[in-house]
């Protein structure tokens, strides 16, 4: 078993067009920046994957990243929480425009809906966003005299995540808060593919450091050095 | 009307009343700056939203690491002790109770403890991140604001008018001009400015106040910006 994926344009080359597809990372931390850029350059030379819906916390920032995908004209719907960053215009203008749809799930919501799929949880009952205009036209029960907010567990055809190590059974660790979504991630989309700072063979990563376990794991990347989108967006990167 | 603390006053006075081994999410903005004022002694274990427990102040100019972030997607350090965790677990800690403390800004908050801060119309992006999450589950969840809107509206009201955060969560709110705790759908006066009347305190208010026996003064040092 060897899951490793040789180059960047390969280990994208399996999102379809109107795909729900997961990214991993808050805001830049933990963003598999190099995938989410060869799957624009897929979409720049063929056409495809169009008309995706992007699952992140974020709708991307500057002109990189999610953002790019956006500018670029390839997501038709973003599922996040927090769709505001330092320069959110890609999102802003096709929203406002119409161009795009949003669906606005509170952070903590998203998190547990990602795990619930992940875990063949279909739906479960949440205090979060009772009472607001989130929780219109969701079912509402009582236990134990508060009312929870009935949500359903949150899928994915394909989710591209970031770790830090790596090895070719899939095996992953992450670095610092770079953890956020990504093993979630892993976890609830048909197909995941990770790129990792570093490839080991396995027994290359302590058994007891492992976070993300390579069963959740279709393939795995080498990027060494990877970019980082914070520092990206203050150098006034553009990906175009 | 009487002078008003500054938002490092009310930072300050909120931070007097973290216990010593408390764990506290603090919301964005306004509210971080609490932890600058955490009393001598007491050993406070922040949690932020992305992941990371134990996290210390920003780093310097330059010595970033953009992986090690928080909430508000702001460079932070660590502390001797802290540890990540995945988004899951992390609000797991929020709505499961395992937070002593939150602490949120507010453009209003009613009398039954309903907390509207997330937007104040339904024109542009909506975006909520964990607002609603984080007025669920912590031990405490309270309010750090101006006692007033910048053209002297009231932020403590009979109901709120702006889009809800949550429904009864908030227990107490620390103003620039009082604190007051919800307790059984009511606003209760604990502490005042001692310049300021209660009839003064009371029109700038857009709820009943309510005493239970004696209304300290409200003692901020003065703060240098």
């Amino acid at each position: 078993m060897d899951k490793t994926i040789a180059t960047l344009a390969e280990a994208v080359a399996d999102i379809e067009d109107n795909a729900v597809l997961m990214i991993g990372g808050f805001g830049g931390s933990g963003a598999p920046i190099e995938l989410i850029h060869a799957l624009i350059d897929r979409f720049k030379a063929t056409g495809s994957p169009g008309n995706l819906t992007v699952v992140n916390n974020n709708a991307g920032n500057g002109q990189i990243g999610i953002a790019a995908m956006i500018d670029a004209g390839m997501v038709r719907k973003m599922v996040c929480s927090f769709p505001r960053s330092s320069d959110p215009r890609a999102f802003t203008e096709k929203y406002l425009a119409g161009e795009i749809e949003l669906d606005l799930v509170p952070q903590g919501t998203l998190a547990e809906r990602i795990r619930a799929a992940g875990a063949g949880i279909p739906a479960f009952f949440t205090p979060t966003s009772y009472g607001t205009e989130l929780a219109e036209g969701k079912q509402i029960q009582e236990f134990d005299g508060r009312p929870y907010v009935l949500e359903r567990w949150l899928k994915a055809d394909f989710a591209i995540v970031k770790g830090e190590l790596g090895d070719t059974h899939g095996n992953l660790t992450y670095r610092l808060a770079g953890r956020n979504f990504n093993p979630l991630m892993c976890m609830a989309a048909a197909k995941v593919v990770a790129q990792v700072s570093t490839l080991t063979e396995p027994g290359g990563i302590d058994p007891e450091q492992v976070i993300t376990p390579g069963l959740f794991v279709d393939g795995v990347i080498e990027v060494p050095n990877p970019q980082q989108e914070e520092a990206l967006i203050r150098a006034g990167e553009v990906y175009a | 009307m009487s002078s008003k603390l500054s938002n490092a006053q009310i930072a300050w006075r909120a931070a007097q009343d973290i216990e010593d081994g408390a764990y506290v999410n603090l919301g964005i903005g306004f509210p971080e700056m609490i932890a600058k004022f955490q009393p001598a002694g007491r050993h406070i274990t922040y949690h932020t939203e992305n992941g990371v427990l134990g996290f210390g102040k920003a780093p310097p100019q330059g010595e970033e690491d953009w992986d090690l972030i928080n909430a508000g997607k702001k460079a932070i350090t660590l502390k001797p002790g802290a540890s990540f965790f995945h988004h899951a677990d992390s609000f797991a800690m929020v709505r499961g109770g395992h937070l002593d403390l939150a602490v949120l800004g507010a453009y209003q908050v009613a009398q039954n403890g309903d907390l509207a801060n997330w937007r104040v119309g339904s024109k542009g992006v909506p975006a909520v991140g964990g607002a609603m999450d984080l007025v669920h589950g912590a031990k405490r969840v309270a309010v750090i604001t101006d006692h007033t809107t910048k053209d002297g509206k009231p932020k403590l009201v009979e109901r709120c008018t702006f889009p809800l955060t949550g429904v009864g969560c908030i227990t107490r709110v620390y103003t620039s001009l009082a604190v007051v705790d919800i307790e059984d759908g009511r606003f209760v006066l604990r502490e005042k400015l001692a310049g300021l009347s209660m009839d003064e305190l009371q029109s700038l208010t857009g709820a009943p106040l309510h005493t239970q026996g004696q209304v300290a003064d409200l003692i901020v040092p003065e703060i240098e910006q």
